[in-house]
């Protein structure tokens, strides 16, 4: 019996049953089917507790999210402070948790003019390319393919069509695509001199993390400017420092002209996202700053708690900490090569982010997402990629948990290899 | 606006929530420390002990002006010592490499703690700044410094400096850091924490106490009250520069300075003659009673005289002293009643006559009965049976012969290891009862052979943990894209059942 106060389960069928029944069939019944039976109970730090008690070290974050582990106990504290003065707020009027966030964004972020809040990162997204489109008074977007912006009514059209297509929400007309790392294709798209903006993830993430070729973002960049487009840096997951730097864009260099931050924004404890935009693509804020409304959006107790995000991420400390766990996950993963080469063949990295690569076709990092499962280690897969683990160990990963990471990796993989070879004789 | 005391958010304590991630760091910094060889290590070691030599003139100026204790040119001296000489003394010490005991049939393999938390006291604040990371360093562990909040500026700046040094000469990011803005509710918070290896504690009694008391492991170490005997058979002149010498030293700061005087009553008056000679101020009744009230509070020692010069605190008694380097109070009790005979971190120093060995023995042990214990005593003699039966009588762990107490218990000038931690032992309230050196910030490994002569002690020469051949393990048959070994598997398996019906049939 598992007894949460306001309601209960049997036990943990009772709840797949029930998850079955009322929640999502499909996306319940799909992670039965690859062995993780996952249901997240307590959490701690980067601990993840399974009803059935097991712990399991997050490297999965939700994409960052818990880039600072789980309920960390600052910033807990800092909503249960706010919690005792503010609520949502009132959107309409301007606000001190608002104006504070928004001048500390604005701060850590060097050309940017304005934040505008939303919930989510698919609103933030929504609210960078409106304002890119009132900006440039076109209305076209270029996007990468595998390319990953969310579910609202713009953000999805820019990303995989398996998202958009079921609920035809594809706009191929106004949302073209181009290949990743490919400057020829981008300047293709780009030189009509019809586009709004050009919205790009500082690295894929759904995609698993494939590296921007060295001067691709600037390059791109270049072309916006040449063409008269924006660039849009979506930096949910490659911002917070997870890089070595504030924002993704600022470890490669290059200068957007609208930005949008989400997930760890709040470390996983209220829903908050941004869109920070520059002088020009602001530009709404004057005429109508009406214009988009969000109730949710730039909630004040989230700014209470985001404030308190930026200013922990500008601690030396953090900072010296990302750097480390990098350090060290590039050496482990090395030392991991050369003990399981036949499986794990490569590595992609920037900061804390990485994509381990297993084989250059198939799906084998279901198998070794399952694997890791099995030896007390959550990491997924990328959607898109399903060859790419996606890797994202947390800024704030302490020396003796990484150790025991990588040992419980090296444990998971004769487990993997059993499994990547059952799969391939099943096929 | 209304003006509030009280922000309207009650907010996280920024300033503990930064000191624990400083404890993430170190330990990051102390588990890189560990894969250090010894060249690396001493690679980092010269470069911070010359980057702390070269500011020791600096930072002393820096420590009289900030915490108005001692004397630039002793401090000066300490700071050297504490880097540089702290480094040639144990250069040639091995704390990394394995240590093979062939007769023993045992390996030892240094531990370091890991992360060593330390406190650093007002009246040393450099010397223990330098010497604490110098022992840290060496012995790989990374080191937390939290100076007392009186000299908390120059301290971290110190530490600052061997930090930056020690990173640039190849150190892990965090090996050495300083607390900025030290509270004791602050220090007590951290000292509890599950992240600090050991705590090393140099401070007063209640500093000791709240870190022995925090549940980690810790090294504390109680007051001093140093007791002086000089016997019939002293060289009285030698003595009587070596008393007034140590007494003056940083305006006596060391907490191994001398306390109190106990000599045999048929030399005292030549020996005072060759104090004053030496520069000491013997006073009068009415002075000693000025002093008396002066020094001593109801709350203890004023600590507003701690380290001052012996003219300055003669003037703040209200008489004059011109030129003297300490005041000699003449007492006639030896008992704790009599405050003078207590320890004093000033160049005040007590004097008292004894008949003989036996009294001197029971006069030490009754002024180290309120405080002292376990610490250090003195003896100016050249008879081996007074020196023998006063170290056998005394509660003091170590009892210096023929130098001054402050640089001779302290180690400097006898061989009992150069420290600014005084190990008081379990008398005093301490888990250490030695000078604090390298060795005590280590913990080994021991491989233990059967002692069996039957069973032959391994060959361990001249291999390192740290450079072991690479163990590649070895290929495992299930390779992917490999369907031919795949069928071949597969057809084993098949043939051994079609085998086993055969057999069971």
């Amino acid at each position: 019996m598992f007894d949460y106060g306001h309601f209960q389960f049997e036990s943990k069928q009772d709840l797949f049953d029930k998850a079955i029944k009322f929640w999502n069939p499909d996306k319940t019944k799909f992670w039965q089917s690859v062995g993780v039976d996952l249901v997240i109970d307590r959490r701690e730090g980067y601990f993840l507790y399974d009803m059935s008690g097991r712990r399991l070290i997050d490297l999965h974050l939700n994409g960052g999210t818990y880039n600072f582990g789980h309920r960390h106990p600052e910033l807990v504290e800092t909503l249960k402070g706010a919690l005792d003065y503010f609520d949502m707020g009132n959107h309409w009027f301007p606000s001190v948790a608002r104006s504070a966030l928004s001048e500390a964004l604005i701060r850590v972020s060097p050309g940017m003019a304005y934040a505008v809040f939303g919930a989510g990162g698919a609103e933030a997204v929504d609210i960078a390319l409106k304002s890119a489109r009132y900006a440039t008074k076109r209305r076209k977007i270029v996007s990468i393919i595998k390319g990953y912006h969310g579910h609202g009514g713009l953000s999805v059209a820019t990303g995989d069509e398996r998202f958009s297509k079921i609920f035809l929400s594809d706009q191929p007309a106004d949302f073209i695509q181009v290949p990743f790392n490919d400057i020829g294709a981008m300047e293709q798209a780009l030189s009509g001199n019809d586009i709004a903006a050009l919205i790009m993830e500082t690295i894929p993430a759904t995609y698993g993390f494939p590296m921007p070729n060295p001067g691709y973002l600037q390059a791109c960049r270049d072309l916006c400017t040449r063409y008269g487009a924006m660039y849009i840096a979506d930096e949910v997951q490659t911002g917070l420092m997870r890089t070595g730097e504030m924002w993704g864009w600022q470890a490669y260099g290059i200068q957007p002209d609208i930005m949008v931050t989400a997930k760890g924004l709040t470390g996983g404890i209220y829903p908050i996202s941004a869109a920070l935009l520059n002088e020009k693509a602001g530009g709404w804020l004057h005429e109508d700053g009406a214009a988009h409304i969000s109730t949710s959006g730039g909630a004040e107790l989230g700014c209470v708690v985001a404030h308190k995000v930026i200013e922990m991420l500008q601690r030396p400390q953090v900072r010296a900490n990302v750097l480390t766990v990098a350090e060290f996950m590039r050496d482990g993963m090395a030392e991991m090569i050369a003990r399981h080469g036949d499986v794990f063949t490569g590595v992609r990295q920037k900061g804390v982010i990485l994509g381990l690569e297993f084989g250059n076709s198939g799906e084998n990092a279901v198998a070794v997402s399952r694997a890791l499962y099995e030896n007390g280690v959550w990491a997924i897969f990328s959607s898109l990629d399903k060859r790419v683990l996606q890797w994202k160990p947390g800024a704030l990963l302490t020396a003796d948990l990484c150790q025991e990471i990588l040992d419980r990796f090296d444990a998971a993989m004769p487990r993997a290899r059993e499994l990547v070879h059952a799969a391939k004789k099943g096929n | 606006m209304v003006d509030r005391s009280e922000p309207l958010l009650k907010m996280p304590d920024v300033a503990l929530e930064q000191a624990r991630m400083m404890l993430d760091r170190a330990r990051w910094a102390a588990a890189r420390m560990q894969k250090l060889d010894r060249t690396a290590v001493l690679r980092i070691c010269e470069a911070v002990a010359k980057a702390g030599h070269a500011r020791a003139q600096d930072f002393a100026e820096m420590a009289v002006r900030e915490t108005g204790m001692g004397v630039v040119a002793h401090k000066v001296q300490k700071n050297q010592a504490c880097s540089q000489g702290i480094l040639d003394l144990y250069r040639n010490e091995d704390f990394i490499s394995p240590r093979i005991q062939a007769d023993r049939k045992i390996v030892e393999l240094p531990r370091p703690a890991g992360v060593i938390f330390a406190l650093v006291p007002v009246t040393n604040p450099v010397a223990t700044v330098y010497f604490k990371a110098m022992l840290a360093l060496m012995t790989r562990n990374a080191i937390i410094l939290s100076p007392h909040p009186q000299a908390k500026g120059v301290c971290a700046e110190a530490a600052r400096v061997m930090a930056e040094a020690a990173k640039a000469a190849g150190a892990p990011d965090g090996s050495i850091q300083v607390i900025d803005a030290p509270t004791i509710p602050l220090i007590e918070a951290l000292m509890g924490d599950e992240r600090i290896d050991l705590i090393v504690a140099t401070g007063g009694p209640a500093v000791v106490k709240a870190a022995y008391r925090s549940g980690n492991p810790a090294i504390g170490v109680g007051p001093g009250n140093a007791p002086v005997v000089v016997d019939d058979s002293a060289d009285l002149k030698a003595a009587a520069k070596r008393i007034v010498a140590s007494k003056s030293f940083d305006n006596s700061i060391l907490c191994t300075n001398e306390s109190t005087v106990l000599a045999f009553a048929s030399i005292a008056d030549r020996l005072l003659e060759a104090m004053k000679a030496e520069g000491a101020h013997l006073c009068t009744s009415d002075q000693v009673a000025k002093l008396r009230a002066l020094l001593f509070t109801d709350t203890g020692f004023n600590t507003a005289m701690i380290g001052k010069d012996a003219e300055v605190i003669a003037r703040a008694a209200g008489f004059s002293a011109p030129g003297a380097k300490i005041l000699v109070t003449p007492v006639d009790m030896v008992q704790p009643e009599e405050k003078l005979v207590r320890e004093k971190l000033a160049p005040v120093l007590a004097f008292a006559r004894v008949p003989g060995i036996d009294q001197a023995i029971s006069a030490a042990r009754s002024m180290m009965r309120k405080a002292g214990q376990g610490h250090s005593a003195v003896i100016h003699s050249r008879n081996e049976g007074h020196i023998l039966a006063f170290a056998a009588g005394v509660p003091a762990l170590r009892v210096a012969v023929n130098v001054g107490a402050s640089l001779g218990a302290s180690g400097f000038e006898t061989h009992l290891g150069p420290s600014m931690t005084i190990g008081t032992g379990f008398a005093g309230g301490s888990s250490l009862g030695e000078n604090l050196t390298p060795q005590h910030l280590l913990h080994f490994t021991r491989i233990a052979y059967n002692k069996d002569s039957g069973e032959a002690f391994g060959n361990f020469a001249g291999l390192d943990p740290l450079n072991l051949p690479k163990r590649v393990a070895a290929p495992m048959s299930l390779a992917v894209n490999n369907s031919e070994a795949d069928l071949r598997a597969e057809l084993r398996k098949i043939i051994l059942e079609e085998l086993k019906s055969v057999l069971a049939a």
